[in-house]
């Protein structure tokens, strides 16, 4: 019995389908999400692989199938049926994809605007250094720092709405600095400077990020964000942490030979956690003033100082242990002598 | 048949000094560029061997840091501006080109051998860099940390790329005006063969987007010479600026390296599934329209360098309309194999995978120019992974497909289809493995040009590692089989592959002047399946011997296509 091509196109499209879907929600392929937007990315990036996964089925299968289907039979010398083209097929191939990334430009676009992550696309920014209420920081006071997720549809709330009252929360400004090979963190408010990122859980942060000397980039991939620190120019970046835990700071642009070690944490707090870090740290940096105070030295330090201050302050670059920290300081030291 | 001249005796062998002098012969210095290209390839391919041994681990326990960023930073280089460019251009473009449009050479043939000989003293060049500690700013050398890490190597460096640029552009120059000029009287710009069609588009993306790149390259020479602050932060300088002027080149630059492959593509699909190009105006029009795309994305490499919102948002959309054209060339391609007669030889498995491996690189690009999800991957593994499915599974496998292919052209020979095979499946498991598992890496956390890394990517590390190893040892039964075969193989006929365009219808190798008369076109370049495609490619033909003229008697020439619309209209 010969199923009608109608119905085999079908249901191939069909398994085709559920296949894209189920690859898009069960990839596992994204790390934890410990922001807010990083669940507005995930979703992005679920809808990009359910696309991708039929578009690679279908072309894959098309091209294995005939691997085996239209192979020549020996000492056939003649040519196939001659096909030029087709239209309506044509029209088509070219017009589903066309939509398709006019959708998944609005989409993403869309996206970009809600996580508004450096901050200039809906002033929410401005706002925040203004000091002015959203609603989003509303929602955000209500939470009670419980682990519920913002909701996606809210994240749109966070544009700001002039005139609305409400109890607010300033964005925690922090003052971002790379340099060779470590990250600083400046906390404007209590005047803390430390080597590690320190967060409150479910409040808004606000980066500002600045490079000493060349080019590195702020990344936290359970963020899902990522900002170039450009010497001379300070970027920023706007996210709300959802998740308490510690997470890896990484350099993600080249920024020399020691590049791979530049690494730190970053420590989302409960409310109370934070708090009692804080003043830890306040306590601490009055004792040991002179160091803290060193990195604001006009003079930059060297490699093997930034080192150094970066691995007095409670940096623990977790994934390299004890050992690889060791060498690196080692070979700092030798290369200096050489 | 027996009166067809033998071909092989009459063909005057190319002396092998001529492939060492400034030849003016095209096909000499395609030959010339593809071999140069290739050791090129080897010494990338070592460069990249040892960034895959220091990876295996996740300490950075094989060279010192300083070696590794070298190594990637010439990896790169000598990948891009010594053996994708040059060989697919350079190569298969001057020795396709005047053949697959009838000329007898190309335009200015002087100034391709000056293009050519611009190539090997820079490749040198570069290399001698090693004995100073050559650049170790990646590739794309980004200020400041490219002024302040190993200067002399940077500026050999710089002096490498203007070099290499300026033959790039004397290349492109080249190729448009041949395939405009001189095309034989008959043939029309709708009846050329695709691979000409995609010369034409990488030509006017060498021309105009090169010298953008040469200007960078003066101004970071400069300040790293001289001292002044175009780019340099600490002088006022806007290091952005350079980011912009290098990626106006550097984008286009991805084109200038797939383009041509997608041209090879074009041509080798049809032959061995004997059936036309499905759709060849939409084929041959994405080529330009990709070309156009291709100058107006070029910011997709900066999503988080601080650049504006708008101007995300702009290369953001330019960069998902590439994949319509893209799109369209990738299903015509999959409706030309749909049905035909698949000939399973190396140079179609290759031609295959091609499609197969370009399409996981073109759904990952997509994916990167959504701006929210780049600003997750940018600078990590799931780039790495993107662009070299993009530029191994894209171009080196296309230019793998066309030397299988046109292997024959060239030498006069034919290469051993049963270590062909062994090189194609060695490859291919090879270059998966060690690419595949880099997307889940970069997703996961790993950025790139990092010497150490997080154990906890230790055991994909290992699979890439091993799968680059596998990727070395593949190129072995291609260059044994290469050189034996150009020594020694079997001789090959004037068309060993039944092929329509205008190459084939002259002896193996080609004489100097390529055809013996002016060739009349019989026949379109795809017309498969026509009785007189049959006639013409069969073996018993004598109109294969490079006689054209005498085809006249049997097959009418073609009618062009304005006059076929005309009567259909």
């Amino acid at each position: 019995m010969k199923v009608p091509t109608a119905i085999l196109t079908l249901i191939i499209g069909i398994i085709i389908t559920l296949a894209s879907l189920w690859v898009s929600q069960n990839n596992g392929l994204m790390p934890i999400a410990a922001a807010a937007e990083a669940t507005e990315i995930d979703r992005l990036f679920a809808a990009m692989m359910a696309i991708a996964t039929g578009l690679f089925l279908l072309v894959q299968g098309a091209l294995i199938y005939s691997l085996f289907a239209f192979r020549r039979q020996a000492n056939d010398e003649t040519d196939a049926i001659p096909v030029h083209g087709n239209v309506s097929l044509e029209i088509v191939w070219t017009a589903v994809p066309a939509m398709l990334v006019l959708w998944l430009g609005i989409y993403s676009f869309d996206v970009y605007q809600s996580i508004d992550s450096v901050g200039t696309m809906g002033s929410n920014h401005m706002a925040h250094q203004h000091g002015q209420p959203t609603e989003m920081q509303m929602v955000t006071a209500q939470t009670d720092g419980s682990r519920a997720q913002v909701p996606g549809n809210s994240l749109w709330q966070r544009k700001p709405k002039p005139g609305a009252a409400s109890a607010d929360v300033d964005p925690l400004v922090i003052k971002v600095e790379g340099l060779q090979y470590a990250w600083l963190f400046t906390y404007p408010d209590t005047g803390i400077i430390a080597g590690e990122l320190h967060l409150p859980n479910n409040r808004p942060v606000t980066l500002d990020i600045n490079a000493r000397d060349v080019i590195h980039a702020f990344w936290v991939p359970e963020f899902r964000l990522k900002q170039d620190a450009v010497p001379g120019q300070e970027t920023h970046l706007n996210f709300q942490p959802s998740r308490e835990g510690t997470y890896s700071v990484i350099c993600a642009e080249l920024c020399g030979a020691y590049h791979g070690a530049m690494k730190t944490r970053a420590i989302v707090h409960s409310e109370a956690d934070y708090q009692a870090w804080v003043d830890s740290q306040v306590v601490a940096s009055q004792e040991s003033r002179t160091l803290a105070m060193k990195p604001l030295n006009p003079i930059p330090p060297s490699p093997l100082q930034a080192q150094a201050i970066a691995h007095h302050l409670p940096i623990n670059l977790e994934p390299l242990g004890a050992p690889g920290r060791h060498e690196t300081l080692a070979s700092v030291a030798d290369r200096q002598e050489h | 048949m027996t009166q067809a001249p033998a071909l092989h005796s009459e063909v005057e062998v190319t002396p092998w000094r001529e492939y060492f002098s400034f030849s003016t012969d095209h096909k000499v210095i395609g030959i010339q560029y593809l071999v140069t290209s290739f050791v090129f390839y080897l010494i990338g391919g070592v460069l990249a061997e040892l960034v895959r041994t220091e990876l295996a681990t996740p300490q950075s326990d094989f060279v010192p840091r300083e070696t590794y960023n070298e190594l990637f930073t010439m990896h790169a280089t000598i990948m891009i501006f010594l053996w994708i460019i040059p060989s697919l251009t350079g190569g298969f473009g001057n020795f396709l080109v005047p053949l697959m449009i009838g000329a007898r050479d190309m335009a200015f043939p002087k100034l391709n051998a000056i293009a050519f000989w611009l190539i090997p003293p820079t490749g040198l060049l570069l290399l001698l860099s090693f004995f100073v500690g050559p650049a170790s700013a990646g590739w794309t050398s980004y200020p400041p940390l490219s002024l302040i890490t190993n200067k002399a190597g940077e500026a050999i460096w710089i002096a490498g790329v203007i070099l290499l640029g300026t033959s790039s552009i004397m290349a492109g120059l080249n190729f448009l005006v041949t395939i405009l000029k001189m095309r034989i009287p008959s043939m029309s710009l709708n009846q050329m063969p695709l691979f000409c069609w995609a010369m034409m588009a990488t030509s006017a993306l060498q021309l105009i987007a090169t010298p953008v790149l040469t200007g960078a390259m003066v101004l970071l020479g400069f300040d790293l010479l001289v001292g002044t602050a175009f780019f340099n932060p600490t002088g006022g300088g806007d290091p952005i600026v350079y980011q912009h002027m290098f990626w106006f080149y550097s984008h286009p630059a991805v084109y200038i390296m797939i383009l041509p492959a997608f041209g090879l593509i074009s041509e080798i699909l049809p032959v061995h599934a004997r059936k036309p190009i499905f759709g060849y105006q939409a084929i041959a029009y994405s080529s330009i329209a990709i070309s156009f795309l291709g100058l107006i994305v070029w910011a997709h490499h900066m999503f988080t360098s601080g650049t504006p919102d708008w101007l995300r948002m702009f290369f953001m959309i330019a960069t998902m309309v590439i994949a319509v054209p893209t799109g369209i060339k990738v299903f015509s391609w999959v409706a030309t194999v749909w049905g035909g007669k698949l000939n399973l030889c190396s140079a179609m498995l290759f031609g295959m995978a091609f499609v197969s491996m370009f399409v996981i690189g073109g759904l990952s690009g997509v994916m990167v120019a959504s701006v929210p999800f780049d600003i997750h991957v940018h600078d990590t593994y799931f780039v790495v992974a993107h662009l070299h499915y993009v530029l191994f599974g894209g171009s080196v496998f296309g230019i793998y497909a066309g030397l299988y292919h046109w292997f024959p052209k060239m030498t006069g020979r034919m290469l051993n289809e049963f270590w062909g095979k062994v090189h194609f499946v060695l490859t291919f498991v090879g270059f998966n493995l060690c690419f595949l598992p880099m997307h889940v890496l970069g997703l996961q956390g790993m950025n790139r040009r990092i010497a150490e890394y997080d154990p906890k990517f230790a055991t994909l590390n290992m699979v890439c590692t091993i799968g680059s190893y596998i990727l070395a040892v593949s190129t072995l039964p291609f260059l044994i089989n290469a050189i034996w075969s150009w020594l020694g193989g079997p001789q090959a006929s004037a068309n060993p592959w039944r092929g329509l365009t205008l190459e084939w219808t002259t002896p193996s190798p080609p004489p100097v002047e390529n055809f013996e008369v002016e060739p009349v076109l019989l026949i379109g370049p795809y017309d498969y399946g026509r009785p007189e495609a049959l006639v013409m490619t069969s073996a018993a033909n004598p109109s294969l011997m490079g006689k054209p003229n005498s085809k006249a008697e049997t097959v009418q020439p073609l009618p062009s296509r304005e006059a076929e619309d005309k009567e259909g209209g």
